[in-house]
């Protein structure tokens, strides 16, 4: 049974590093929005980040602004605030945590970043609904709160094979989109830069993914915890050559780990796969709680996320189209399920790990017969722990814990 | 100096009740209590050691190993070591009915479905969402507000001549119908019966069951009606142990031999 006091989970250098690029990355934000030296579009997550950078744009995610009032433990309490304006404790949690924080007027900016009072003001907002509808109506809110345009790619959902037609929906879409941002900039879209910016996304991707193959190695020198937090860079900073730096060195470190054969964790009996989103309020505690059952969640789904293998210089409009069509969380059942099992494959799991996540269906596969489905073909066993990415009134440690520790015991007696 | 009646010791803390099982190495159950865990785990726990060793005429040096399990299993003084109530409970009923089985139990606050292959191997296993629904809390539950004593609903149900079907999936909803039926005038065994059908139901939408089916928790230890019920809903017999409050402290006995 796990002692969690007593775990040893060998912390990786070059976080420091990526935790200097997030800080970098929210003080130039903060000065433009000061001074208003540089406009600032508000972006989603998985949205066409790299137009913005041909634009001359900063770009802030408010999906990461979730994240951080997840891991600082504040959505909780004000993810009510939204509720009570008429926004559901059933959708997506980062948009109901988000708008309540700008309802009170608190940012975990401002706790992590001396000096930083709240997120930069938008002088436009984009979002790609590739990844769920929430985006837009989280970013439309906001769109009449700053009185400033919102545009947006309208994407397709449950593809299984993206064909040319989506190519050139999507494509024109994001064309379409160049106008009304061009006036917001006050500028043309430069190719060189537009082409430029996607050369390096398309870099700082192939470097991530890079990082995250690394975990193939027995036994993995990263885990899936340490990967929510690493992954920043290349979520904020595609598209930037500081992004690439970061991921250099840590892929370094990394490889650097696999040739001395040095783990996370100092003893991995057991390689553990990890579908769905992170419950931000509790990747300390988790990250624990499998570390002292010598268990290593060594890889996920969403982590591989900002993995954008379609990016192309050369055709920028429809590579992006395909990049961020191509992406797990658009796709079919039947795509996910071969998606995961060449995953559970490549990186030799024992055991697979779903977060059923109450307010983000979209990130959270176990809801349609996946887990039976993938146990009978691969035998490999799973569990499904009940909870959320941000509001922790949806999650019961306890049974959390009970239930890790039984699926554990039940990899180690078998 | 060899100890002439070993015993071995398994405590199952559960958040509602706590449960002690003794054995000697032949696995005859010498001693047993249960008792509501209450608030101060480890003095329940100490009180069914107690009571226990009383019962089996037995001290505590005779005590070989104590493992513990359920929700409190780290507040257990005397445990030397501790197993999640699903490896016990898979244990304790696999000792009883060594065959493929799903094991469903219906404890006070959680349910568990934990399935296993001929060989006592755990295939999967599930425990029910964080709602009460369907555990022995939603019948703690509605006892007060029907003004039914708990240990007079299995004898109520029997009686029901046309059962009322409730429909809702939560606790409170639940409530708010057996209001309503109450007010339509709907007789109190045949709401209770409706009560009893409503558990089942929320077990039954847990997990596929396998061909044999092991009933066990407090809820059945209570309520044998409820077992009657099962049967008929998923229509096979259903095996149930000749203990099945205890089948977990019995498996972390049994692990404590092990
Ligand atoms: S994908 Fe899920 S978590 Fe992300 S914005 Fe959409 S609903 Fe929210």
């Amino acid at each position: 049974m796990s002692d969690e006091k007593k775990v040893a989970i060998r912390r990786l250098s070059t976080a420091k590093d990526m935790g200097k690029f997030m800080a970098d990355y929210y003080y130039e934000l903060d000065d433009a929005a000061k001074d208003d030296k540089q406009k600032i579009a508000w972006c989603t997550s998985v949205g066409p980040a790299e137009i913005l950078r041909g634009m001359g744009f900063l770009t802030y995610f408010p999906e990461t602004h979730s994240a951080m009032l997840g891991t600082t433990r504040m959505a909780t309490d004000l993810i009510p605030k939204a509720n009570a304006i008429g926004y559901s404790p059933d959708i997506c949690s980062y948009l109901t945590a988000d708008i309540g924080a700008f309802l009170e007027g608190v940012t975990p900016l401002s706790k992590v970043f001396k000096g930083i009072e709240s997120p930069p003001k938008p002088d436009v907002l984009v979002f790609n609904t590739n990844q769920c509808r929430d985006v837009q109506d989280w970013f439309s809110w906001y769109g009449e709160k700053f009185n400033v345009p919102v545009v947006g790619v309208h994407s397709y959902v449950g593809v299984k094979e993206v064909t040319p037609s989506h190519i050139t929906s999507i494509a024109r879409q994001m064309e379409n989109i160049v106008e009304p941002l061009e006036k917001v900039a006050g500028r043309k879209l430069d190719m060189d830069e537009f082409k430029h910016a996607v050369t390096l996304s398309r870099e700082c991707s192939d470097l991530w993914e890079k990082c995250l193959a690394a975990a193939s190695a027995t036994p993995s020198p990263l885990t899936f915890f340490d990967g929510t937090t690493l992954m920043g860079p290349a979520v904020v900073g595609r598209g930037t050559q500081k992004a690439i730096d970061a991921y250099k060195l840590l892929l370094a470190e990394l490889e650097e780990r696999v040739d001395q054969g040095l783990g996370a964790l100092e003893e991995e009996r057991h390689r553990i796969y990890w579908d769905g989103m992170p419950v931000w309020g509790r990747l300390g505690m988790h990250s624990k709680l499998f570390g002292a059952l010598k268990a290593n969640v060594i890889a996920s789904t969403y982590c591989s996320s900002w993995i954008f293998s379609a990016l192309d210089a050369e055709d920028p409009f429809n590579s992006m189209a395909r990049a961020y069509t191509e992406l797990f969380i658009v796709r079919s059942d039947d795509y996910k399920e071969q998606y995961i099992k060449d995953k559970l494959d490549y990186f030799n799991v024992d055991g697979i790990i779903y977060h059923d996540a109450k307010t983000c269906p979209n990130n959270s596969n176990c809801r349609y017969g996946m887990p039976q489905r993938l146990a009978e073909e691969t035998g490999i066993p799973s569990l499904t722990i009940n909870g959320d990415l941000n509001d922790l009134r949806l999650l019961s440690d306890e049974q959390t814990k009970t239930n890790v520790e039984a699926f554990i015991e039940q990899l180690e007696e078998n | 100096m060899t100890n002439p009646n070993p015993i071995y010791v398994g405590v199952d803390v559960g958040a509602s009740r706590t449960k002690v099982a003794l054995l000697n190495p032949e696995c005859k159950l010498l001693g047993h209590c249960v008792k509501k865990s209450g608030t101060d785990f480890t003095a329940t726990a100490d009180f069914c050691l107690e009571s226990s060793l009383k019962m089996a005429d037995a001290s505590v040096r005779d005590m070989v190993k104590v493992v513990s399990t359920g929700y409190g299993r780290k507040n257990v003084s005397y445990s030397e070591e501790s197993k999640t109530e699903i490896g016990c409970h898979a244990k304790g009923c696999y000792y009883y009915y060594p065959r493929a089985i799903t094991i469903i139990d219906i404890g006070g606050q959680d349910n568990k479905v934990i399935k296993l292959d001929a060989t006592g191997r755990r295939i999967s296993f599930k425990m029910n969402r964080k709602c009460s629904a369907g555990t022995g809390a939603f019948l703690e539950e509605m006892s007060p507000r029907l003004d039914i004593p708990l240990e007079e609903m299995d004898g109520l149900a029997r009686r029901s001549t046309e059962m009322v079907k409730l429909g809702s999936f939560c606790t409170v909803f639940s409530a708010t119908e057996v209001l309503e039926n109450i007010r339509k005038g709907k007789k109190i065994p045949d709401i209770i019966k409706g009560l009893f059908h409503s558990v089942i139901k929320r077990v039954i939408e847990m997990d596929a069951f396998t061909e044999n089916v092991v009933l066990t928790g407090g809820v059945v230890a209570h309520n044998p009606y409820l077992v009657t019920m099962m049967e008929e809903f998923i229509g096979k017999k259903i095996l149930v142990p000749e203990h099945p409050q205890l089948t977990g402290a019995i498996g972390a006995a049994l692990y404590a031999m092990a």
